[in-house]
C-alpha cells in the first residue's frame, strides 16, 4: 500500500493574529508555525499506523517555501518514509491541489490523506479539489479508517451524526478528530528523519483563480456586563429586553 | 444568466442551512438583477418552500441514486445543470455536504471558490466576498477572477427569511453516473437542531466535574429549545459524543446565542464560538479568560445557578 499525507503550516494556535502593509499581508512576526493539527495529528498517525499494519510506504508532500522543511522533518520523525516539497508559495486552494494532483499523477497512491481543514485559511478545499483532478472517490470528515485489502471502510462525521463508507482503493480521504491518537516524535525518529529522502520539486506555473485583497481584526467586545448570581430573572431580561434574542 | 443554490435535503427534508443558503442566493440575484434558481436531488418532500425563502424557480433531480451522499455523483450533477441553464454562480451550504463539492466543483467548472463566506459579495467592481479565517480571529476579503463563482455559506451568517412564496416544482433531466461507494447512517440524532445550524446553543465543560451531572444542562437547553455542546476535554474523556465539541479542532459555530458553563475560555475554544452574536459565561471563578469574551457573565456555582436560570426561563417562556 502506498499512503500520500498532504501536510500544511500553520500558525500556532494561540499566535497573535495581526496584519501589516495596510491589512493586506498576515504578520508574521513573532509567530510560530506548526504542522496542521488534523494533518499531523490525525491523517500522518493514521496513515503511518495502516503501513505498519498492511506495509508500503508513507510519503508526505506539502506546497511551500523552504521554510517549511521543518514541519516536513518533523513528519519524518513521526515515521513518514520520505518528503516531497513543491517550492512554490501557493496562495490559493487551486494552486495547491493542482501541484498536489501533478505529483500524484504519476505516483499510483492507493490512498491520499489531508486534514480536515488547515486552521488558518479554513478552507476545508484542497482535499475535494485533488479529488476532482485525479477523478477519484472523496470521503470527508473521516474519524475512522480499516482496511481489508483493497476494501476500505470509514466513518465520516455529519451534521449531528456519523455516516459509515465503504469503497475500494484508490480514493482520497480528510482526517478530522478521532481517526488516530497524537504521536510525539522520539530521539531515534529525529535522528532518522534527518537521512529519509526530501525531494524539492519546482512548481508549474498555476493562474491564481481567487485572491485575497484584504483582512480585517473583528471588533472588540464592549465589555461583559455582570449578573447577580441570585437574580436570573434579570439575565432573562437582559436577553430579551437589551439582547433581543429570547 | 442566474444564481443557483444546491439545496440540500436530508431524508427528504430541508435542513435550515439550505433555507440559508436560498436567501443567500436570493439577495446576491435581487442585486445584480438576476434570477435565483434552487436545485434540490433525490427524494424532496415540499421542494415548494424553496421558494418561501428565496427560490424563484425550483429544479429536482429524481433520482433514488441521490438519496446518499457522494461528492462525485453530486458533482457531476449539479456541473450539468449549471452548463444546462448557463449558470454563473453557485451556492453551496457550507456543512459537510456543500464542503465536499465545493473544491471538486470549482476544478470541474474551471471556476474560483470561497468556501464559509459570511456576507453577501460586494459586486460594485468585480466580485469581491468576505469570510472568517485564522478560527474566526480575523475577516478577509476575497476576490474571485473567474468567468463562474461558487460559494459556501457559512451557517447563521445572515439568517433565514422568508422573502418569497411557494414555486412550482420543475423536474430536470442530468444523467446519473453510478456511485463507487456503499452507505450505510449510523447514529444520527433525530429532532435535534444540529450544531452548525443551531441559533442556541448550551455547552458545558469540565466545570460539570462528571458525565452524570449533565441533567442540568440538558434541561437548560430544552427549555431554550438550544443544541448541547461540549469543550473538548470533556469530548475526550467520553463524557459526550465528539460531535458534541466545539472550538479550534471541533466544530465552528456562530449561534445567536451561546451559554458557556463550566468552561475556562481556553483560546482553542473561542476559536470556534466567538464569532455568537450574543455569549453568557457561568463560571465561579472570576478570573476565567472566558469572560473577557462574554456579553453577560454570572460568576457563581453552576450547579446552583444553572437551575435558577432554567427556572426564570420558564416562568419567562410562560408568560409570553
Ligand atoms: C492545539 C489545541 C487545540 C485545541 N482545540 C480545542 C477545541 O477545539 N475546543 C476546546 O474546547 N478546547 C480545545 N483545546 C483545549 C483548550 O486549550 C482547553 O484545555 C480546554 O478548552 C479547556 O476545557 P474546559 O474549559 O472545559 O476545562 P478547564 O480549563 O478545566 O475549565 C473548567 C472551568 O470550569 C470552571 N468551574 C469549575 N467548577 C465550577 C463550578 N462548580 N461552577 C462554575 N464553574 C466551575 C473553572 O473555573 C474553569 O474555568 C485545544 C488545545 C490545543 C493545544
Ligand atoms: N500548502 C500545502 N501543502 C500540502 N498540503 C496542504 C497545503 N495546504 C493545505 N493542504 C492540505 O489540505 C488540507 C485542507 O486544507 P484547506 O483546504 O486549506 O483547509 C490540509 O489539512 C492539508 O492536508
Amino acid at each position: 500500500m502506498k499512503f500520500l499525507v498532504c501536510i500544511s503550516k500553520t500558525p500556532e494556535t494561540t499566535s497573535k493574529i495581526a496584519f501589516k502593509e495596510n491589512n493586506t499581508i498576515f504578520d508574521e512576526s513573532g509567530v510560530q508555525f506548526i504542522m496542521n493539527p488534523y494533518d499531523e495529528w490525525y491523517a500522518l498517525v493514521r496513515a503511518i499506523e495502516l503501513q505498519e499494519e498492511f506495509g508500503g510506504e508513507v510519503v508526505v508532500i506539502n506546497v511551500g517555501p523552504d521554510s517549511n522543511d521543518i514541519i516536513i522533518r518533523k513528519a519524518l520523525a513521526i515515521g513518514a518514509d520520505r518528503a516531497i516539497r513543491v517550492n512554490d508559495n501557493a496562495l490559493s486552494a487551486f494552486a495547491v491541489a493542482s501541484h498536489i494532483a501533478n505529483h500524484a499523477k504519476s505516483e499510483n497512491y492507493d490512498i491520499i490523506f489531508t486534514g480536515k481543514e488547515t486552521i488558518d485559511y479554513n478552507g476545508s478545499e484542497v482535499a475535494a479539489m485533488v479529488s476532482e483532478l485525479l477523478d477519484l472517490p472523496f470521503i470527508s470528515y473521516a474519524s475512522k479508517i480499516n482496511l481489508e485489502g483493497n476494501t476500505a471502510t470509514l466513518e465520516r462525521d455529519i451534521e449531528g451524526g456519523v455516516e459509515s463508507v465503504k469503497l475500494s482503493t484508490p480514493f482520497v480521504v480528510s482526517a478530522s478528530k478521532g481517526m488516530a491518537e497524537q504521536r510525539i516524535p522520539n530521539m531515534k525518529g529525529i535522528m532518522m528523519a534527518k537521512r529519509k529522502p526530501l525531494e524539492i520539486v519546482q512548481p508549474e506555473k498555476i493562474e491564481e483563480t481567487v485572491v485575497a485583497l484584504s483582512y480585517e481584526l473583528p471588533e472588540k467586545k464592549s465589555g461583559v456586563k455582570m449578573v447577580d448570581p441570585n437574580d436570573m430573572d434579570e439575565l432573562v431580561r437582559l436577553l430579551h429586553e437589551e439582547a433581543k434574542i429570547i | 444568466m442566474s444564481v443557483l443554490v444546491f439545496a440540500e435535503a436530508s431524508n427528504g427534508k430541508f435542513k435550515k442551512a439550505a433555507f440559508e443558503a436560498v436567501t443567500y442566493a436570493r439577495k446576491l440575484a435581487d442585486k445584480l438583477s438576476i434570477e435565483c434558481v434552487a436545485l434540490c436531488v433525490g427524494t424532496v418532500n415540499g421542494a415548494e418552500e424553496l421558494g418561501v425563502y428565496g427560490a424563484q424557480k425550483v429544479y429536482h433531480i429524481n433520482n433514488n441514486n441521490l438519496d446518499n451522499f457522494d461528492s462525485q455523483l453530486y458533482t457531476s450533477v449539479i456541473s450539468q445543470v449549471v452548463k444546462k441553464l448557463g449558470i454563473k454562480i453557485v451556492i453551496l451550504t457550507n456543512n459537510s455536504t456543500g464542503k465536499s463539492i465545493l473544491g471538486r466543483l470549482a476544478i470541474r467548472l474551471n471556476a474560483g471558490s470561497i468556501s464559509g463566506v459570511n456576507a453577501i459579495p460586494d459586486t460594485s467592481a468585480g466580485f469581491k466576498v468576505a469570510k472568517g479565517v485564522y478560527s474566526g480571529k480575523a475577516t478577509a476579503l476575497f476576490e474571485l477572477k473567474t468567468d463562474i463563482k461558487i460559494l459556501s455559506v457559512m451557517g447563521n451568517s445572515i439568517g433565514v427569511e422568508k422573502i418569497g412564496s411557494e414555486v412550482s416544482v420543475e423536474q430536470i433531466n442530468v444523467e446519473v453516473p453510478v456511485s463507487k461507494l456503499d452507505i450505510s447512517h449510523g447514529k444520527v440524532s433525530e429532532g435535534i437542531v444540529p450544531l452548525p445550524e443551531a441559533e442556541v446553543v448550551v455547552s458545558a465543560g469540565r466545570g460539570m466535574k462528571d458525565p452524570g451531572n449533565w441533567g442540568i444542562i440538558e434541561e437548560l437547553a430544552k427549555t431554550l429549545g438550544a443544541t448541547t455542546a461540549c469543550s473538548r476535554p470533556v469530548a475526550d474523556s467520553g463524557w459526550r459524543p465528539h460531535h458534541e465539541h466545539v472550538g479550534q479542532t471541533g466544530i465552528a459555530i456562530r449561534p445567536n446565542l451561546y451559554i458557556a458553563i463550566g468552561i475556562s475560555g481556553a483560546i482553542q475554544h473561542l476559536a470556534g464560538v466567538n464569532n455568537s452574536k450574543v455569549i453568557v459565561v457561568i463560571n465561579k471563578d472570576p478570573e476565567a479568560p472566558f469572560f473577557k469574551a462574554a456579553d453577560y457573565g454570572v460568576c457563581a456555582d453552576l450547579f446552583d445557578v444553572v437551575p435558577k436560570l432554567n427556572e426564570a426561563l420558564k416562568k419567562f417562556k410562560s408568560n409570553v
